[in-house]
């Protein structure tokens, strides 16, 4: 097998099949998610949610997935065109970009991933990044104001979002010395007589809230949505994409949740390992965790307003964020001398 | 205070702008805390609710209940020997707000004898997309011919289709509305019926 791998015809081979299977299970993964959503938000206002199609609803995705697909691909008048087309593709080709340097762990010994480089959780905010541009693109080519108009909070959110996230998660690169994902994962710690690894949310308590408040934030998932706010903006970015390109924009805000979800997992919550619990199955269970978690968040929580999201990035998050940094980096000189 | 009429009111001076109004009542202090518990509050009200049963009723399999005097769809009466109640009176017609029911009436004859009346309706129809369920044609009718059903399930695939007829009116009511019809003693007895042709001269007036 490894010879195969290191084989310059079998590497490729072995990371095309990679891929297909990582596109599938993140694409099941994405439209269970979105069933999840619904279920999850109708009981939160004591409400069945989709139950017709299929069992449970289960075959509800598939249901909108035909119904999108079938309808017209409009494109307003006096829109660039050009730009209309690409923003969607944008915001989903970022949102998979960032699964091809995810580890996923499946056995004790076996991991899965596409790339395992030593700088991946940089390449993962360099691609959540990119979704600024699908997001800023789509408003602005739309013609359309309230398109503008989201496009531009969106930029102005994400912006402020991504330095708290980013230095939310110093103080876990400053304890493990890596920014490997792999190796995050398996920071083991010697305390006394155990051995082994350990969930970095013990460590890094405030870097995890941050990273969690952050993370809504870089998703624009409620109660952070101010790029699409229904009530103001008729939907932001989103006002005059239908059919397909809505379809792109909308799988990857869920992959982007699922990526943010399996983030906080493998970064703070020692990604798949969980006592007795098989890898997969933990793994698995604390990406269901979190999802449930941003779902019961938009089932709780009003929307901010504008001048409250960026006091809260700006000075809270951030100056918060950078504290917890200076601090970690004092306790780790006086623990390791 | 008191004016010229010598009523007791409230006087209400002039001001400028923020003057005399009352200092707003001192709320608790924004703190952390007091937020992360409203946060957690709110959270936990959310996830109580979660584990709750739903309330949704599901509907095509699972109905709630309709009062009795629920007004759907109309049906034309029988009385029990098999007459149509209907007299052709047009009353319904003229008390209907919207004109939805179209009444042509002939004439009984012995040998044709549809109503116990002197008239019966040749044709008896009602629009059922015009039609506001106001239910003044089961007020307006003389003979308790026509009454409103509980069916409210009335979609249909084209406007021709709701354009009810006097078959489709005449079909016969789910038994417990008859039954409940009924017992309210708007069975009246069979009157007899009456001679028809009328004697020459024109109608009686009956008073």
């Amino acid at each position: 097998m490894t010879g195969f791998y290191n084989d310059p015809v079998g590497h490729w081979v072995v990371v095309t099949v990679a891929i297909a299977v990582l596109l599938f299970v993140v694409l099941t993964a994405t439209a269970y998610t979105v069933w999840f959503e619904r279920v999850a938000l109708g009981r939160i206002q004591r409400r069945p949610g989709p139950n017709r199609v299929g069992p449970f609803g289960l075959m509800q995705l598939a249901a909108d997935g035909v119904k999108l697909a079938f309808k017209e691909s409009f494109i307003p008048a006096n829109t660039d065109k050009v730009l209309y087309v690409i923003a969607p593709t944008i915001a989903v080709a970022a949102a998979f970009l960032s699964w091809a340097v995810i580890p996923i762990g499946l056995w004790y010994n076996v991991q899965y991933w596409i790339a395992d480089i030593n700088i991946g959780i940089l390449l993962i905010f360099a691609f959540s990044s990119l979704n600024v541009y699908a997001i800023l693109l789509g408003g602005y080519s739309s013609n359309n104001k309230y398109s503008l108009l989201g496009g531009l909070r969106s930029a102005a959110q994400l912006i402020s979002y991504e330095i708290a996230l980013g230095l939310s998660l110093v103080p876990t690169f400053m304890i493990v010395g890596s920014l490997r994902l792999r190796d995050i994962v398996d920071y083991t710690v010697h305390w006394g007589p155990y051995t082994g690894p350990i969930p970095l949310v013990l460590l890094t308590p405030i870097g995890f809230v941050i990273y969690l408040m952050a993370a809504v934030a870089e998703t624009n998932r409620a109660p952070f949505d101010l790029p699409e706010a229904e009530q103001e903006l008729i939907g932001g970015f989103l006002t005059e994409y239908s059919g397909l390109k809505f379809v792109m924009y909308y799988l990857a805000e869920y992959i982007n949740m699922i990526t943010v979800s399996a983030l906080a997992a493998l970064l703070f919550f020692g990604g798949w390992y969980l006592w007795f619990v098989p890898p997969v199955l933990a793994f698995v269970a604390k990406v269901i965790f979190f999802l449930f978690l941003y779902i019961w968040l938009r089932g709780t929580l009003p929307r901010l307003r504008y001048d409250m999201l960026m006091r809260l990035g700006w000075k809270v998050l951030m100056p918060l964020a950078i504290a917890n940094i200076i601090v970690t980096g004092i306790v780790l000189v006086a623990v390791q001398g | 205070m008191t004016d010229e009429n010598g009523n007791d009111h409230d006087p209400t001076p002039l001001r400028r702008p923020g003057e005399g109004v009352p200092p707003k009542p001192e709320g608790e202090k924004p703190s952390i805390a007091g937020d992360v518990a409203a946060l957690a509050g709110g959270l936990k009200t959310t996830l109580s609710e979660f584990f709750k049963p739903v309330v949704t009723t599901m509907y095509p399999e699972e109905k709630t209940p309709r009062s009795e005097r629920y007004r759907g769809r109309h049906y034309l009466r029988r009385y029990d020997n098999g007459l149509e109640r209907c007299i052709g009176c047009e009353l319904c017609a003229a008390a209907c707000p919207v004109g939805c029911i179209l009444v042509i009436a002939a004439e009984n004859t012995d040998e044709k004898r549809v109503s116990p009346g002197e008239r019966y309706a040749k044709t008896y129809e009602i629009n059922m997309l015009r039609c506001i369920f106001c239910g003044y044609c089961e007020e307006a009718c003389p003979v308790q011919a026509i009454v409103l059903g509980p069916e409210y399930e009335l979609s249909d695939t084209s406007r021709e289709k709701f354009i009810y007829t006097k078959e489709k009116l005449l079909e016969p009511m789910p038994p417990d509305v008859e039954a409940r019809l009924n017992a309210k003693g708007t069975a009246v007895p069979t009157p007899a019926p009456l001679p028809n042709p009328p004697p020459q001269g024109g109608r009686e007036t009956t008073p």
